[in-house]
């Protein structure tokens, strides 16, 4: 996430509450391919997205988003799936905690959230925070994350975390 | 100023005198657990962790019970990543079918949590042990693998809300119906990040497995973890199981609750929460008259022998209502057994409801119940979002299981007194 500061791409806009069974339903869920999972992704709540979505693109969303199971394979399908990260109102706490496990970069803003459209460029800083709607020429900063978590980040997630405190060289 | 009981284990397990809302810890953990759903993917980070040996296999434990019995050939082959792990390891608490049963009904079961431990699991459901005075949280799989590297989980300390509940329940109103009724009016973020402390005179008046059931779903408020104070039901439970000494923490007169809210509930109805959102709330005189194609009673909310004792009050000697299906899960295999000697497992094959083995299946339209194109349920699981047990365009309506059994007797929502007299 520290490399790719800059990311640039499409919004698709979606409600309040778009919990993990939308995002990626349980019937998916005997396999932990990136891949497969991207196939599926969102399809009980957009079917059309995966032909939709392009490399860079953005969701976009209200209050909650990634609410219900603990199902990493929920931010796993939607990084898969080429999205470059979620903007929201609001986050449930384990999508959050998993977003950030994996690399998958999360911002509350919910002043961009609001005015967003599907279709709309968005553009975001990811280490100064700054959520750009270069459509609607609006921006707002989100709260920068706490210092714990931006040392988490910045060693590249948690598998690398790990990775250092047992003394181990960073993976990939 | 004073702790809460959440802000005391937190500081327990993670060497500090106090710890405050807000503030990140990394917490030793006395219990880490994952399930068949869960577990691949984390063996699958633990491995790139190349932390080689778990922590302690002594505190892992693993339940293969959402795709199990093995539902096709991927789900078998995850049971067996499992069992293959767990081998490896040497981790001796792997609970697999004919032993097993939904986790969140075996482990307290099993005496394997106590008061005051700290529990993280790879399923948000984990948040069930609050019930028992523990700390309990659902957590990711990656979150779950550096738990078995280090031992360690990193957390943010939450700040708490206290929930009183003032009166005696009206028959046939239980924990599901207070815990649907909460949600209903906190909504499905009200709780956010927040524990969430019940008290109370109707807490307190509640057997175990209605309070599991309210533990069980605070995560359906977004929130982080449930906490019931530990008292003599408590105790009396713990006792006959616990495997390790327990501490019971209570919260300081002077700690401080985010806010306070006294719910009067002594005329409670029973409750039902429409499709799509469990905080769709409403009094069971309140549900529509729709007809209804399937009933299920079962799963970690409402799997406990006091739920089948409930359910088959209302179904001995009478018959599910023509075209509706019924399935009723105990949710272990004691459960089982003890529903078989009490002779409840003939009242629903009677009632020509069908008896499966303890599994999460339906609850996530995993199989042993999936939904049709425009299917009704009345389910007494925990989640009703669109395409959760079956269609994307199926619907789930959450509720007790006296409920759920009086609405497989009428085939469309009804409160128990509503049945005609046998």
């Amino acid at each position: 996430m520290s490399q790719l500061s800059l990311l640039k791409g499409k919004a698709h806009k979606y409600g309040d509450n778009v919990d993990t069974d939308v995002i990626i339903p349980a019937r998916y869920l005997t396999t932990i391919s990136p891949e497969e999972l991207a196939a599926r992704v969102l399809e009980d709540l957009d079917p059309g997205f995966v032909n939709k979505v392009r490399p860079g693109d953005v969701l976009v969303a209200g209050e909650n988003f990634g609410c219900g199971s603990s199902r990493e394979h929920a931010p796993l399908a939607i990084k898969s799936a080429g999205v470059s990260c979620v903007v929201a109102k609001s986050f449930a706490r384990i999508f959050f905690r998993n977003a950030i496990n994996i690399g998958l970069p999360v911002l509350e803003c919910p002043e961009i959230a609001e005015i967003t459209e599907t279709g709309d460029a968005i553009e975001v800083d990811v280490a100064s925070g700054l959520v750009r709607n270069l459509t609607k020429k609006a921006e707002a900063r989100t709260q920068p994350l706490p210092e714990f978590l931006r040392t988490l980040v910045t060693q590249g997630g948690l598998v690398n975390y790990v990775r250092a405190r047992l003394g181990l060289s960073k993976q990939g | 100023m004073g702790s809460t009981i959440s802000e005391k284990i937190l500081a327990a397990h993670s060497g500090q005198g106090q710890v405050r809302a807000g503030e990140f810890i990394s917490a030793g953990v006395d219990l880490a657990l994952a399930n068949d759903i869960t577990a691949p993917l984390c063996i699958n980070e633990f491995r790139k962790m190349e932390a080689g040996k778990v922590w302690d296999p002594e505190k892992v434990v693993l339940v293969p019970d959402h795709n199990t019995p093995n539902k096709d050939i991927a789900s078998a082959q995850n049971a067996k990543t499992m069992r293959e792990f767990a081998r490896e390891q040497g981790i001796t608490n792997i609970f697999e079918v004919g032993r097993a049963g939904i986790a969140h009904a075996l482990l307290p079961e099993r005496g394997l949590v106590v008061p005051g431990d700290l529990v993280v699991g790879a399923d948000s459901h984990t948040c069930t042990y609050g019930a028992l005075g523990a700390f309990s949280t659902g957590v990711g799989s990656t979150d779950l693998a550096a738990v078995l590297a280090l031992g360690e989980c990193w957390l943010r300390v939450p700040a708490t809300i206290k929930l009183t509940y003032n009166g005696q329940l009206n028959e046939w109103v239980g924990g599901k119906d207070l815990i649907l009724f909460t949600i209903g009016k906190m909504g499905v973020s009200g709780g956010l990040y927040r524990v969430l402390t019940f008290v109370g005179e109707a807490i307190q008046n509640l057997p175990m497995a209605d309070r599991f059931t309210i533990a069980n779903m605070v995560v359906e408020t977004g929130a982080k973890a449930g906490m019931i104070p530990v008292d003599d039901v408590t105790l009396e439970y713990v006792d006959q199981r616990a495997k390790r000494p327990c501490q019971v923490y209570r919260d300081d007169p002077d700690c401080a609750y985010e806010r306070e809210t006294l719910f009067e509930v002594g005329d409670l109805e029973p409750q039902v929460a429409l499709p799509h959102l469990p905080e769709n709330a409403v009094p069971v005189s309140k549900a529509p008259p729709v007809p209804i194609d399937q009933v299920v009673i079962g799963s970690c909310t409402n799997g406990h022998i006091e739920d089948l004792r409930v359910a088959a009050k209302i179904l001995r000697g009478r018959r599910c209502a023509p075209g509706l299906r019924c399935i009723v899960i105990p949710a272990t295999q004691e459960t089982y057994l003890e529903a078989d000697r009490e002779g409840l497992l003939a009242i629903f094959v009677e009632a020509e409801a069908v008896v499966s083995a303890p599994t999460c299946g339906p609850c996530l339209g995993a199989h042993m119940g999936v939904l049709a194109e425009g299917e009704r349920c009345v389910s007494t699981t925990n989640r009703n979002f669109v395409g959760r047990m079956g269609h994307p365009k199926s619907e789930v309506y959450l509720a007790s299981p006296a409920v759920a059994a009086a609405t497989a007797v009428a085939g469309r929502i009804v409160h128990p007194e509503e049945l005609p007299s046998l």
